[in-house]
């Protein structure tokens, strides 16, 4: 092996080199591999009229998500409910049709262990550290959680990686962020990786692969990883790396595509490997002081309009650089936001807490402590909640928050993505605002005309409570 | 994919900063299964405002787009290269690109040429006046009426997939003799590393 230090993103490209070409791309191995409905029918498609197989079926898992509606899969008799959208229902059909020609393992809507493919990979174990793996969607760099290298890819990735099982890429340059100390009482996760995010800006990651560093992530729990790499791709980093340790392997063991016996041990002590070594050199490194975070909040139309639940809504003004004063003075008329107002008299009429940003378990009980015992205000119209699986809307049942969240005055629906995107039924009116706990405040992401406030579960519920942003840490 | 070498024609001076693939292309378009037909969706919200630049009849079918940093960033879908595409797009000048979507372009005979902003502001000014712009990827230049010479860098593997309108698959899969030696490696060394769905 080689004798230079090297960074955990370096030994896991290393580990997948089938060959450097001369012009220095190189042909990485992908070891496992997600599909869903959205991005791969042109890929499926063009195998066949190419007549070309899927190498590697076993290394691949089809899961439906971005298109499912939410509400009931079956009915009283328990037979399967049609997808009243004809595009959507031919779009999920050609999914099953492929996976089925194609050899693939498909999960289906209907089945316990479906859910958000991201939320479905680390559950069932198919996601593992130190391997490589891809999707067709960005947030596949929530797997990096587990140390695994992942990331999104275009529809003709997907079909590179089905019909070869490698892509052809550049390497990413290796960047650190560090986080020094610990986060305050009532501040999660989500309000750390929006905080960087502000700081680095939604370009700040580009051409690289982060690697999250520091004491508050090794004493961060698997689902909170996932959380913070899910939205390395805010930055523009098309990956974000946790390194693996004792909390990942008990995440993992005894799940159902794990590695088990022999191959468990042998996993385990090759995964014990993969850290930075000492010295290793990152060609960017960013230092966050854990105690500067606060609940955060976005007040803009990219993620990197975050700030404290106790600021304000900035001036364009206040930007130094001149695209940035005209981008914010375009998010703030899109908003509908006036400069100067504090953060917390700001209604809200919506609120959906889900995504494979914020809808596992924890998220769910993070959102239910807060919401034990009330109710939502009166100005807020459209309450859900959308479990990341199935898997986790029953355990989430087995503890009762369900009925929290119902008495609470949300909706409990079904697994998906959901409001995230807006692709199923599941959308924000124009010109209304929603506490979200996903990952984009983009123009029209959530419907068009939608403005959307990127917050935490338990902020997502402060909000729905007060009937406007609100700093948690007051209701608790 | 369509060959690119040379394109020459009047530019749409976008100009704004993080354009996202929801702007591209909304998520009520991704819906189909072709990779047609997407140019009617394309920059919908933006076309929705009056007066706005892909409507303007100087702009009409123009080959080239510039915009501003972080062009494409967000979403992998690659239905964002198609709707471009479909609109005739065949070109986009920024100062960066999200490393996603300047791949996905590649793919679909899109070239993402990365300039330093005051190229890129430079640029913006000559569209504006309706002159067209000359992009030679041979060569690797932007250049204008008014003498502008503007060199950009692409990657050798990018540019000769983009000259040639090569299929990278095709190029892979006459690699499989090496692909395969790597999976039997691997399945001995790490037998729990290919079973994957079947574990």
């Amino acid at each position: 092996m080689a004798s230079r230090p090297r960074t955990l993103y370096e030994k896991i490209w290393d580990a997948h080199v089938v060959e450097t070409r001369d012009d220095g791309t190189a042909l990485i191995y992908i070891d496992r591999h997600l599909v869903h409905e959205v991005t791969s029918p042109q890929a499926f498609e063009a195998l066949k009229i190419a007549g070309r197989a899927v190498r590697r079926p076993e290394l691949t898992l089809a899961v439906p998500d971005h298109n499912l509606p939410t509400t009931a899969r079956l009915d009283a008799d328990g037979k399967p409910v049609p997808i009243a959208d004809p595009e959507s229902a031919a779009q999920l059909a050609a999914l099953e049709v492929n996976a089925s020609a194609f050899g693939i393992r498909y999960i289906p809507a209907t089945a316990k262990e479906q859910g958000i493919v991201h939320v479905v990979g680390p559950e069932q174990g198919f996601s593992l550290p130190g391997t490589t793996i891809v999707c067709g969607d960005s947030h596949t760099a929530c797997h990096g959680g587990l140390g695994a290298l992942a990331f999104g890819i275009g529809t003709s990735e997907v079909e590179h990686v089905l019909a070869t099982q490698t892509l052809l890429l550049q390497q990413s340059k290796p960047m650190e962020v560090r986080v020094e100390g610990d986060l305050g009482p009532g501040v999660s996760a989500k309000d750390l990786i929006l905080h960087i995010i502000g700081k680095i800006g939604a370009a700040g990651g580009s051409g690289h692969v982060i690697e999250y560093r520091g004491r508050v992530f090794e004493r961060m729990t698997i689902e909170e990883r996932l959380t913070v790499c899910n939205m390395s791709i805010e930055a523009g980093a098309r990956a974000g790396l946790i390194a693996p340790d004792d909390t990942t392997f008990a995440y993992l063991k005894g799940r159902p595509m794990a590695p088990k016996g022999a191959d468990w041990d042998a996993a385990v002590a090759y995964w014990r490997t993969l850290r930075s070594d000492d010295g290793a050199i990152f060609a960017k490194s960013v230092t966050i002081a854990a105690g500067d975070v606060e609940p955060s909040v976005t007040w803009g139309t990219s993620p990197e309009d975050v700030v404290p639940i106790g600021g304000r809504v900035p001036h364009p003004e206040d930007f130094a650089d001149e695209s940035k004063r005209v981008a914010a003075q375009k998010s703030l008329a899109y908003m509908g936001l006036t400069p100067g107002t504090p953060m917390t008299q700001i209604p809200i009429e919506n609120v959906f807490i889900g995504s494979c940003t914020n809808s596992r378990i924890e998220d769910l009980r993070a959102a239910a402590a807060v919401l034990k015992g009330r109710r939502k205000a009166a100005n807020v119209r459209w309450a859900i909640v959308v479990p990341g699986s199935g898997l986790v809307k029953a355990q989430a049942e087995k503890e009762g928050l369900d009925k929290v969240f119902i008495d609470a005055g949300f909706e409990w629906r079904e697994p998906g993505c959901s409001a995230c995107l807006g692709m199923n039924p599941d959308k924000v009116p124009a010109g209304e605002r929603c506490a979200s706990t996903s990952n984009r405040n983009f123009v029209g992401r959530q419907g068009p005309g939608a403005r959307t406030h990127l917050v935490s579960p338990a902020m997502a519920a402060a909000a729905a409570v007060t009937g406007r942003l609100a700093d948690v840490r007051d209701l608790v | 994919m369509q060959p690119l070498t040379r394109v020459q024609g009047r530019a749409i001076p976008l100009g704004l900063k993080n354009v996202d693939t929801d702007i591209i292309i909304p998520a009520k378009w991704l819906k189909t299964i072709s990779r047609e037909g997407l140019g009617a969706g394309a920059f919908e919200a933006l076309r929705a405002e009056p007066g706005n630049v892909f409507d303007d009849p100087a702009y009409k079918g123009a080959p080239i787009l510039i915009a501003g940093d972080n062009y494409g960033c967000g979403s992998s879908r690659e239905h964002a290269a198609w709707a471009m595409l479909d609109l005739g797009i065949r070109v986009v000048i920024a100062p960066s690109f999200s490393d996603i979507h300047s791949g996905n372009a590649v793919k679909n005979g899109i070239l993402p040429v990365v300039l330093p902003q005051d190229a890129v502001d430079r640029l913006l000014e000559v569209a504006r006046e309706g002159l067209e712009i000359t992009v030679d990827l041979e060569a690797q230049t932007v250049t204008t009426p008014y003498q502008d010479r503007f060199v950009f860098e692409i990657d050798p593997f990018r540019k000769h997939c983009l000259l040639n309108g090569l299929d990278e698959v095709g190029l892979t899969m006459a690699r499989s003799e090496a692909i395969g030696a790597f999976e039997a490696a691997r399945a001995a060394a790490q037998p729990w590393l290919m079973r994957g769905t079947a574990a």
